[in-house]
């Protein structure tokens, strides 16, 4: 949910990516997340099989740009759509259909319709991948073995290292009093 | 959550005695109209009638819809339409007026002018067989016995639910609701035709009945939205109702807007491609004509500026925003069955008379007071519904 790391924060901090707590139950993870939230760590993330609405506020996760991307391409798609339209029929390929005028908007609309669709759904995808930094190979919070129940029936909260608040031993200890069933070292 | 929902607020008994008293108002004005111009009396009658029936037929299809699809937006939301759906048996009575009138409204229920054009004589008794007197109001009956069936099921196995929470009643609403969503179309497509096509007797258009049920979805949203806000400042639905339920009512909303856009405008486009002598008079008489101003405050009003507000995620949940656009989105539906009707009435002269305006009204009241009494009739939630405990938990869908 949040681009992942900088080059230069890992060289500075080369051992540890941050600390991962898995819990059994979605409720858990939320009240972790929130508690954690609350306690003034920012740079968490939560990872769960499933999406969990509340979660994206408890983690202090409000707006993202993607709207604005997609609007962007669909104005553009719009725009772009009529005006290949206009362009061609006025004057690249001018014909006489039935006598109409060479701009018959009305002849025009599908076309640019389907185009705002096409420009906005591509801006949607890219975009998406885009923020969330995909592709992205390599990623540490793999590094920690049970993570891989994450797309199954565990749900993990992870409070990275570069987080100004994060204090190894006290964390860890934080981590364990939220209720975590087990709270595992994410190495680079 | 159960204990939490109860009955319909006291406000609701208010508001029934103020929607009562200008209903009885309003329509007594148009009465009084009646007794000068018993003819414009009858055509107004028959808008502000497919109006505030379109809201009512709207809201029995998105009923159906929910049973089929589930959902927490449905659940918070079945009582509303389920009362709205409740006022068929009223309709059906308000309908008369349109039964006494047809002799006023439609030409081809008119002895033929002798004067009148070859074209429309030849129409005239091409479609008699269809478009006479007795068998419109054969079918209107029949319309109204498919759709008061439906209502008066939907509504009992629900109310049943509510005492038993029996689980087979859910399986059983949705056996029903799969045909019966067949049967409103059908119904709808030839209500419209008999109602309001057969207005100009020579023009048809395929898209008709497809337009006319994608504007009473939308009206019934838009009008859905409008009460759910209002109740959602009272116990108990303000317990009940959250921001993401306005949020999918309010994307629901949306979708009904662009359908209607897309149906209205493949009419348009479909007829003005033809450009057939048969067809595009229609479109002739609405668009160039001072009707154009109309049409073109359709276009803005009834889908641009709704359109690009509702991408907002932030109005959508946000209540007061979101019912100033469903409150828009309303009189514009009006709007766009005047100006459906309009130019047939006057032959394509633009002319609003003031009962058009004052008959919405007076209907509305009345329908809206029945419409109150009916909500207070039964738990504003679907108490038995084995889904609501789920539907109402706080990540629920």
């Amino acid at each position: 949910m949040r681009q992942a790391t900088e080059l230069e924060e890992m060289n500075s901090r080369p051992r540890l990516y941050g600390l991962m707590a898995e819990f059994e139950e979605p409720t858990a993870l939320v009240q972790a997340a929130r508690r954690a939230h609350d306690e003034g760590y920012r740079r968490i993330d939560a990872y769960s099989p499933f999406p969990i609405e509340e979660l994206t506020d408890a983690i202090g996760f409000h707006h993202t740009k993607l709207p604005l991307i997609v609007l962007i391409g669909g104005v553009v798609g719009c725009i772009g759509g009529f005006a290949l339209c206009y362009w061609v029929s006025t004057s690249v390929y001018p014909l006489n259909i039935g006598g109409r005028p060479l701009n018959s908007w009305p002849a025009f609309i599908p076309v640019t319709f389907e185009c705002t669709i096409l420009l906005a759904a591509l801006a949607a995808v890219f975009g998406m991948l885009a923020l969330n930094g995909l592709p992205e190979p390599y990623h540490p919070v793999f590094n920690v073995p049970s993570f891989e129940q994450a797309s199954r029936n565990k749900f993990f909260l992870c409070i990275e290292a570069v987080d100004p608040k994060f204090e190894e031993a006290k964390t860890r200890e934080f981590l364990t009093e939220l209720g975590a069933r087990e709270v595992s070292d994410v190495e680079f | 959550m159960i204990e939490i929902i109860d009955k319909a607020p006291p406000e609701v008994d208010q508001f029934q005695r103020r929607a009562l008293m200008v209903g009885v108002v309003a329509s007594a004005v148009c009465v009084l109209g009646a007794i000068f111009n018993l003819d414009q009396f009858f055509r107004s009658y028959l808008v502000a009638y497919v109006f505030w029936l379109g809201i009512t037929l709207g809201c029995l299809a998105i009923l159906m819809l929910q049973h089929m699809s589930g959902g927490a937006w449905g659940l918070v939301i079945r009582r509303l339409l389920e009362s709205a759906t409740r006022t068929l048996p009223l309709l059906a009575l308000m309908f008369l007026p349109v039964a006494f009138g047809v002799r006023s409204v439609y030409i081809w229920a008119q002895p033929v002018a002798a004067d009148a054009p070859e074209a429309l004589k030849q129409a005239l008794a091409h479609k008699a067989p269809y478009l006479n007197v007795p068998f419109f109001l054969a079918r209107a009956v029949f319309y109204f016995a498919v759709w008061n069936l439906m209502a008066y099921f939907l509504n009992k196995w629900s109310l049943e639910q509510d005492r038993t929470g029996h689980r087979p009643l859910t399986t059983r609403l949705q056996a029903l609701s799969g045909p019966g969503l067949v049967l409103y179309g059908l119904t709808v497509t030839f209500a419209s035709i008999d109602w309001m096509m057969s207005l100009e007797p020579q023009w048809f258009s395929t898209m008709y009945g497809v337009l006319i049920m994608g504007g009473q979805a939308l009206s019934a949203m838009a009008f859905i939205i409008a009460v759910v806000v209002v109740l959602s400042q009272y116990k108990p639905l303000s317990e009940v109702i959250k921001p993401r339920h306005l949020h999918d009512l309010g994307k629901l909303m949306l979708a009904f807007l662009m359908l209607w856009a897309y149906f209205s405008f493949s009419q348009f486009l479909i007829i003005w491609a033809g450009n057939l002598p048969e067809e595009i008079p229609w479109y002739v008489r609405r668009l160039q004509t001072p009707w154009k101003w109309v049409g073109l405050a359709l276009v803005v009003l009834q889908f641009a500026l709704p359109f690009v507000l509702l991408l907002s995620r932030d109005l959508k949940r946000n209540a007061r925003r979101l019912v100033v656009v469903a409150t828009a989105v309303i009189v514009m539906r009006l709007v766009d069955l005047i100006w459906m009707t309009g130019p047939e009435f006057h032959e394509g002269a633009f002319r609003i008379h003031w009962m058009d305006v004052i008959m919405p009204i007076g209907l509305g009241g009345l329908w809206l007071a029945y419409f109150a009494h009916q909500l207070k009739a039964r738990p504003l939630l679907p108490i038995g519904d084995p889904f609501l405990e789920e539907a109402l938990a706080p990540s629920g869908h």
